[in-house]
């Protein structure tokens, strides 16, 4: 119905002088809103980069020339000596390894843990499965604030408080990572598991030769997207890890930037060592990760 | 084969073996975050404080006191309208932001979608404490960028984070700036979800582009932007890395956020009954918030 509207004539002479007296108006009309629409963005574009480009500027410029007026956008010399110091006088390399390791490793666990549940919700059928499945999502409508006054006391009790398992355990399962991957196992065919299990493969097997390869799109969401969440993470970091040596970089540099707040260009060095790997890993593979979300959400 | 019937052959191993795949995730699931969370209910009604840390039993049934408290408390108020101030007043500029780029970026006119899309995208994949500073140093009253772009234009310097009327709108501004990205991609993918031939044959009926927002995008969009509302809304009720970096929650406790007072109360001063009060308001905000969008969307439809 909708075509017969959109071509009331698609061959007849009206509609080739009506197509040609539009192009003709409309070209100069169309060009217009072409430079507003890219003025616009380019815009927006800028407004996004700039305090990133300034952090980099800042970064490298000589002591006190961030914090000078008029202020500066370009360094006047390039030094790298603020990263020098934060790598041998305030232990970056040491919140940097926190960081990364407490990160790759909830990722690598909790991709396991969630895609096993999240295959079975959507997959296996066992008595219990849907009212199990309404109760875990109950939790998503529970603020994670709530559970953080007992969960420190539970873990002072398993004397994991100032341990880097203290921020990992609470991060290696995820509601959210859960649904994701349900929502995406439920296209695999069952005939695929079924023909398996007539095979005589053990339901690990099937998980891990079928199921896993089946869904790898959506794990390299979870993955960068887990990845991601947990270097930015700040909160529960700052209240289980009490010693600075098992500081990540998000508490380590709130904490550098009360005492050297006078400091611009070191504390921007820092800011760019924090930023820089989720950046990376953004920019590299932000084509799973933008479709993940992009489905994830809509489905959702 | 029998196995064709689905459900006719399930080996009766494979409720067992579910049940081994869900192990792991509800047993932790369970014991970090629910089991807590009620743990939280009982908390709040003890005086649970620094001096039970050390000897639990010392801990005392109080009942709602601590509630009835909390509600005479000046800081609660405050904190509370804090909070309010910046989800009602972030979110929507937040969401607008983000629909406004989106609906560009949808343009049938525009190119390099992708370039930009990724663009819009960074502020948001960035760590919060690092942006946090970044933008600390850029409100700076005498050598921020902000003032300094603002003296072109002839308006005088703006004490953003020292002010009390200003420091929230500078976190306000920076959320919106921070999170837009998200919400942005959202919307894309539920704009290209709507049929192109609605807008043909709009146009063809001589709608204007801002009839056809109206009668076609909005009302199409609507279950997107339930999504991105309560998403956004449940998100901006638990500000905390903002305030604790930029502001330390001043000046003049302007940008105490509830979560703030909550780790303040909780994990500075351990009065951790107290704190668990706090976090249950926080609780009960974010569900009538979220029960009334949903309530909102169903009218409208």
């Amino acid at each position: 119905m909708v075509s017969t509207v959109r071509h009331p004539d698609p061959v007849g002479a009206t509609g080739v002088k009506k197509l040609g007296a539009y192009s003709g108006a409309a070209g100069s009309h169309e060009l217009i809103t072409k430079i507003i629409l890219y003025a616009l963005l380019i815009i927006g574009a800028m407004i996004a980069l700039t305090p990133m480009l300034w952090m980099l500027s800042a970064s490298v410029m000589p002591t006190g020339e961030a914090s000078a007026y008029p202020p500066r956008f370009f360094p006047s010399a390039v030094t790298f000596s603020h990263y020098g110091e934060l790598f041998t006088r305030l232990n970056l390399g040491r919140y940097l390894f926190n960081s990364a390791f407490i990160a790759l490793t909830v990722t690598g666990v909790s991709l396991v843990i969630n895609s096993m549940a999240g295959y079975a919700f959507a997959k296996l059928r066992f008595r219990g499965r849907d009212r199990t499945f309404r109760l875990l999502s109950l939790g998503l409508v529970l603020p994670v604030q709530v559970a953080m006054l007992p969960l420190f006391l539970l873990m002072k009790n398993l004397h994991l408080v100032n341990t880097y398992w203290g921020v990992i355990i609470p991060g290696m399962s995820s509601i959210f990572g859960i649904f994701l991957i349900r929502q995406y196992a439920l296209s695999i065919p069952d005939d695929m598991l079924d023909a398996a299990r007539i095979d005589g493969a053990s339901e690990l097997r099937i998980y891990w030769e079928v199921v896993v390869p089946g869904i790898l799109p959506i794990l390299a969401t979870l993955a960068i997207w887990t990845f991601l969440a947990t270097w930015n993470d700040f909160m529960w970091p700052l209240i289980v890890l009490s010693d600075e040596s098992h500081y990540t970089l998000p508490v380590a540099l709130a904490n550098l930037s009360g005492e050297h707040v006078q400091d611009t260009e070191l504390m921007m060095a820092g800011s760019v060592l924090t930023v820089i790997p989720v950046l990376a890993v953004f920019l590299f593979l932000q084509r799973y990760y933008i479709q993940g979300v992009m489905a994830g959400s809509v489905k959702g | 084969m029998s196995a064709t019937i689905p459900g006719a052959h399930i080996p009766s191993g494979v409720g067992k073996a579910a049940w081994l795949f869900l192990a792991p995730a509800l047993l932790l699931i369970f014991v970090f975050f629910f089991l807590p969370v009620l743990a939280s209910l009982v908390l709040s009604v003890t005086d649970f404080d620094i001096y039970a840390i050390a000897n639990p039993p010392t801990t005392r049934f109080v009942g709602l006191r601590n509630y009835s408290k909390l509600l005479q408390t000046p800081e609660f108020w405050q904190a509370l309208r804090n909070t309010f101030y910046f989800a009602l007043v972030g979110g929507p500029l937040t969401i607008a932001l983000s629909l406004a780029t989106a609906l560009l970026l949808n343009n049938k006119l525009v190119r390099f979608k992708g370039f930009f899309r990724t663009i819009y995208f960074i502020p948001f994949v960035t760590t919060l404490v690092a942006v946090s500073i970044v933008w600390r140093y850029l409100y700076h009253t005498k050598y921020g960028l902000f003032n300094y772009g603002l003296g072109f234009f002839g308006i005088g310097p703006i004490d953003w984070l020292g002010d009390p009327n200003w420091a929230m709108p500078s976190i306000i501004l920076m959320s919106v700036w921070k999170n837009f990205g998200y919400n942005m991609l959202i919307f894309i993918a539920g704009l290209q979800a709507i049929p192109s031939e609605l807008y043909d044959a709009a146009e063809i009926d001589g709608a204007g582009p801002a009839r056809r927002f109206f009668n076609i995008t909005l009302p199409l969009l609507g279950p997107t932007l339930l999504f991105v509302g309560v998403i956004t809304m449940i998100g901006y009720f638990q500000l905390f890395a903002e305030p604790y970096v930029m502001t330390q929650g001043g000046p003049l406790r302007a940008t105490t956020s509830v979560v703030l007072l909550m780790y303040e109360e909780g994990f500075r001063w351990w009065r951790m009954g107290y704190a668990a009060a706090i976090a249950f308001v926080l609780f009960i905000v974010i569900l009538i918030a979220t029960l009334i969008q949903f309530r909102l969307q169903k009218d409208r439809t």
